[in-house]
């Protein structure tokens, strides 16, 4: 299954119980809280009686090489906190966040700017493009910071350039821009240093629903080319089971549940989720792999369909003809079937 | 008067008796005004119990003056060498040279219509024959805002940096720009000496708080994300300051300097009355005094022309470029400039060719004062009737009431009638019943104010009784904002009485209240005109924008023609400054009333009256009270200018403390203008915070 191959990769971004607190005093409220260990419930009622609000409270997650993460909730769920707290742009009240192990926490000013420097790269939900550089100035200016020289970091910079399509627009100002364009320019400013960590702080909210389309695709065009690890926010569903690898959505500052799109597709943790459900076409989340059954004695199915072929592309077929239908997986082999009673399953469930 | 059972009957707030709280203030201004009669100290703060504030200033500057004498000499000293130099190469150029140059940079900058505006500017400076003295001007400004600038950006940069250094640095900017100039002159020409370099000083300090309330603002209005994406691409925090921050902020930076620009311009003009400088300053001031009007209106517009093409130049200077235009603009600006400072070179050059017409820059105006005396004259004099008329309306039914009160103002021969005992309950009964209906509609605030108003109109602000008017100012701050504002208001009343100012300070209040009456009623109803007729907008806007360029003792000019010297051309020249303020909120606030709400209210069957009157007035309440305080605040600033055509307050204190160089008489008057404004400034401000919430 996808998830487990994702699961045996390294870690390359961490956290753990991380939280982070606004009020008038969050050192003493964070000690309140952490004194009921791992009790929610109490440790919310603690929160309640400091008056302070926790934007992200005790996330723990982890983050795989080449993975898309994406990190997905309604606007004030904490997501966009999340992900700063990751980058230390917020500093975290409590927790620990680990990059490739490294604990950020303990990392120095000269330490975080050197790791900026080289090893993380973001895209900002306004672009964050400087009005007073021309599109390759903007690309190279994670580069100038750093004291590279100017013939190297233009030459990366027209790289990045045409990597993300933008060629022949270099001398171009960004309010000469679409705003398609401008994001891409912000992907390719945030490639620049070649970082190991993409983080995208939701790229595509400002975007009209067809250039949002047409960026997605871009997106996945790129990520199949570089394999970056990424952590993606968004608040639009659609987007998120559409590029992630693994979702986890947030609510109240808290992760409601994680998992592949499948997973939570095909068992929602509660009701929260399954209303969000209702907003995006489950079944072209879930592939054959995720719903097929064991093999039964009573003969090879006829038909075979790779173990990531949509359920969605299976449905017409199990509907001309009720036999099972085989899965094949990667290597070739017969792993298992899918019958009408499995389909039959998902449908009474609201999930198809 | 209603008895609380009926109160209690009616719909509303529910009745309290906490709520007849707010009746004491009104009964223990009565119980002053009937106790006034009988104690002298408390009809007027004796004399005894000042303290000898100006003296104690006095005595502290002559120490520190002599401690930085040898300082500011020196540069005192070093700054009149280059303005001399400045002054005589300007004035070396011949004119056509320095025309062509600003109508090249003015053609680059701004296009054919800037070009234009060039053209008659020169011209008309030319015509007038105020070529020299406008050049003694320009020179002023010209070193006077490079150090405004790089002041206000250190000092902004600082605040920004340091925020713990903002409220302060704010503060002082407040002072600042309500600290009346003419105060400030006098140490400045104790420590630069007589001569327009203490001039020069006034006016950098004075245009400093523009620049640096822009960088500041500018810096802290940088998109968090630009921030962010500095932090991300691992800068360190000077590279974040120069290279994101300050290229951000970069747009607002420029409105600084062009604001400083033209705070630079006006005050020069003010500073002029120093004297010892031949510019345009002196030439208004010299006009005025010789009652040679005709030089004082066309020196006073070379002004205006001046600062209408040093605001639009530096405004298309510096505006933001659009689309294709970006960048590519600024090489080519840099050849203009070459150009056109090669075409002054030339002009100097060509001037010391044998056979050059040296006259040239001195050529006297074509224009003669002489013909517009005489016009001006014969116009006064034929209207004559109709002046009178306005003036002595003005005066016995809005000044005279405020200064002596009704008691005082009514007389037979101006009101028909006088206060005999009988109108006197009349009038007392009827500001009872109107408070009575205010407490019955659950408003025991408002019946108060009414009451205290009442009895104010009644006595007159000169014979209200000082405890009494501490009471009503502290009560009154207290319920718009809180204890602190209370608190300072007290305060500030009893700087004032102390420092022995109660009197001017008290005539200062009820001009600036008559001003601000007359400029309410005529801007707002110009406003309002305005706001429902885009013609007569775009007729306004280009007036409005004149007499907001204009330089504050040009406003003198008309009010002294029309109505000689005097409290009242003080007060019309107040007011032509303090009506802009009135016109442009007005209009605005009406305006920006949302067109969803008056189409509901032409649905719900609106007249237009009634739309006026039940929607978009109300809704534009915050707005119009936000005018009135920029209006009050005008009219504040305005106060000390006006005193030199013949008001009697603190404005006349400050400029008389001029005259003799009394540095703390003149210091100790502008403190308690400054409080004035500050206390008026916060309460209004609050006051329309309210109105927005409800």
């Amino acid at each position: 299954m996808a998830s487990s191959s994702v699961s045996q990769r390294r870690v390359a971004l961490a956290c753990h119980d991380l939280w982070k607190l606004y009020g008038p005093d969050p050192r003493r409220a964070m000690n309140a809280v952490l004194s009921h260990g791992n009790d929610r419930e109490r440790q919310r009622a603690a929160l309640a009686r400091s008056a302070h609000v926790a934007a992200v409270a005790g996330v723990s997650l982890e983050v795989h090489e080449a993975e898309i993460f994406v990190l997905m909730g309604l606007s004030g769920s904490g997501k966009s906190t999340l992900l700063r707290c990751l980058t230390r742009l917020i500093e975290p009240t409590s927790g620990r966040v680990l990059l490739d192990g490294e604990d950020l926490e303990k990392a120095g000013r000269k330490r975080m700017i050197e790791l900026r420097r080289h090893a993380m790269g973001m895209v900002f939900q306004n672009f964050g493009l400087l009005p007073h550089l021309n599109v390759l100035d903007n690309v190279a200016f994670p580069l100038r910071v750093q004291g590279v020289d100017t013939e190297k970091r233009y030459a990366r910079a027209r790289e990045m350039t045409e990597l993300v399509g933008l060629s022949g627009l270099e001398a171009s100002f960004p309010n000469q821009l679409s705003g398609g364009q401008q994001q891409r320019v912000g992907i390719a400013r945030s490639l620049a240093v070649g970082p190991q960590v993409w983080f995208l702080d939701e790229p595509f909210s400002a975007l009209d629903p067809l250039i949002r389309r047409q960026m997605q695709d871009e997106f996945i065009r790129l990520q199949k080319m570089l394999r970056k690890t990424i952590v993606f926010v968004t608040h639009d569903v659609q987007e998120a089971f559409r590029l992630a690898d693994r979702i986890a959505i947030m609510r109240d500052g808290a992760i409601v549940q994680m998992g592949t799109p499948a997973e939570i597709a095909l068992s929602p943790a509660n009701d929260y989720i399954a209303e969000f459900l209702r907003d995006i076409p489950t079944l072209r989340a879930i592939k054959a792999a995720d719903v097929m059954q064991p093999l039964s004695d009573t003969g090879r199915p006829a038909r075979t369909v790779p173990a990531t072929e949509l359920v969605e592309a299976i449905l017409p077929m199990i509907l001309d003809d009720a036999s099972p239908i085989g899965v094949l997986d990667a290597a070739g082999t017969l792993a298992g079937q899918i019958t009408t009673g499995r389909i039959a399953e998902l449908a009474r469930h609201g999930r198809a | 008067m209603a008895g609380p059972d009926a109160v209690m009957n009616l719909p509303g707030k529910p009745f309290s008796f906490a709520d007849l709280g707010a009746l004491a203030v009104p009964a223990a201004v009565l119980a002053c005004i009937a106790a006034s009669a009988q104690w002298s100290w408390i009809a007027a703060f004796p004399q005894d119990w000042t303290l000898p504030i100006a003296g104690a200033i006095n005595a502290a500057l002559g120490w520190i003056i002599p401690a930085i004498l040898p300082v500011t000499a020196a540069l005192s000293r070093a700054l009149a060498a280059i303005l001399t130099a400045l002054v005589l190469v300007l004035q070396f150029i011949p004119w056509p040279a320095t025309a062509i140059a600003l109508m090249m940079v003015g053609l680059r900058a701004g296009g054919p219509r800037l070009l234009g505006l060039c053209v008659v500017a020169v011209a008309y400076v030319v015509l007038a024959g105020f070529w020299r003295q406008s050049m003694a001007t320009v020179a002023l400004v010209l070193l006077a805002v490079p150090m405004s600038v790089l002041g206000g950006f250190v000092l902004g940069l600082g605040a920004y940096l340091v925020p713990r250094l903002r409220r302060p640095v704010e503060a002082l900017f407040d002072f600042m720009q309500t600290f009346p100039a003419f105060a400030y002159l006098i140490p400045l020409l104790l420590l630069f000496g007589f001569g327009p370099v203490a001039g020069l000083v006034a006016t950098a300090v004075y245009a400093i708080p523009p620049m640096a309330r822009c960088v500041l603002s500018g810096l802290t209005q940088v998109p968090r994300e630009l921030v962010e994406v500095g932090e991300m691409a691992g800068c360190t925090p000077a590279q974040r300051l120069f290279w994101v921050e300050l290229p951000a902020a970069r747009p607002m930076v420029m409105v600084g300097i062009n604001q400083t620009t033209m705070a630079a311009l006006s005050m020069v003009i003010t500073a002029s009355i120093i004297g010892g400088f031949d510019d345009i300053g002196w030439a208004v001031l010299s006009g005025l005094r010789q009652a040679d009007l005709g030089k004082s209106l066309l020196s006073g517009l070379v002004i205006v022309v001046i600062s209408i093409v040093v605001d639009r130049l530096t405004a298309s200077l510096f505006a933001e470029p659009r689309g294709n235009a970006t960048r590519r603009r600024l090489p080519a600006m840099r050849k203009v400039l070459a150009g056109a400072a090669i075409v002054l070179a030339a002009g100097a050059l060509l001037r010391l060719a044998p056979g050059f017409p040296q006259g040239l820059n001195q050529m006297a105006g074509i224009i003669d004062f002489g013909l517009l005396n005489r016009a001006l004259l014969g116009f006064v004099g034929r209207y004559s009737g109709v002046l009178d008329a306005i003036k002595s309306g003005v005066l016995y039914y809005l000044v005279l009431p405020l200064r002596l009160g009704l008691a005082g103002a009514v007389l037979p021969t101006t009101w028909g009638f006088a206060m005999t005992p009988a109108i006197t309950s009349a009038y007392a009964l009827l500001a009872t019943a109107l408070a009575a209906r205010q407490l019955a509609k659950g408003g025991p605030g408002k019946a108060a104010a009414t009451l205290c108003v009442a009895m104010l109109l009644y006595v007159g602000m000169v014979a209200f009784p000082w405890p009494a008017a501490i009471l009503v100012t502290a009560w009154a701050a207290w319920r718009v904002s809180g204890p602190k504002l209370a608190l300072l208001a007290t305060a500030s009343l009893a700087f004032v009485l102390i420092s022995g100012l109660w009197v001017p300070f008290v005539k200062s209040l009820y001009l600036v209240g008559v001003s601000v009456v007359l400029c309410a009623f005529i801007g707002g109803l110009l406003g309002l005109l305005a706001a429902h007729n885009n013609w007569f907008s775009a007729m306004l806007r280009p007036l409005n924008d004149a007499l907001q360029t204009m330089p504050q003792f040009v406003f003198l000019i008309p009010a002294l023609m029309f109505f000689k010297v005097g409290e009242f051309a003080g007060l019309i020249a107040i007011s032509l400054y303090a009506v802009v303020p009135a016109i442009r909120y007005t209009e605005a606030g009406l305006r920006n009333v949302s067109p969803a709400i008056l189409e509901t209210a032409r649905q719900l069957g609106c007249t237009p009256t009634q739309s006026n009157l039940f929607v978009q007035i109300p809704l534009a309440r915050p707005a119009l009270l936000l005018g009135l305080n920029q209006t009050v605040m005008a009219a504040i600033t305005m106060l000390p200018i006006a005193a030199t055509v013949g008001t009697s307050e603190l404005g006349q204190q400050i400029y008389i403390s001029l005259g003799k160089a009394d540095a703390g008489m003149g210091i100790t008057a502008g403190i308690v203008f400054c409080l004035t404004a500050i206390n008026l400034d916060r309460m209004l401000r609050a006051a329309a915070g309210h109105l927005r919430s409800i």
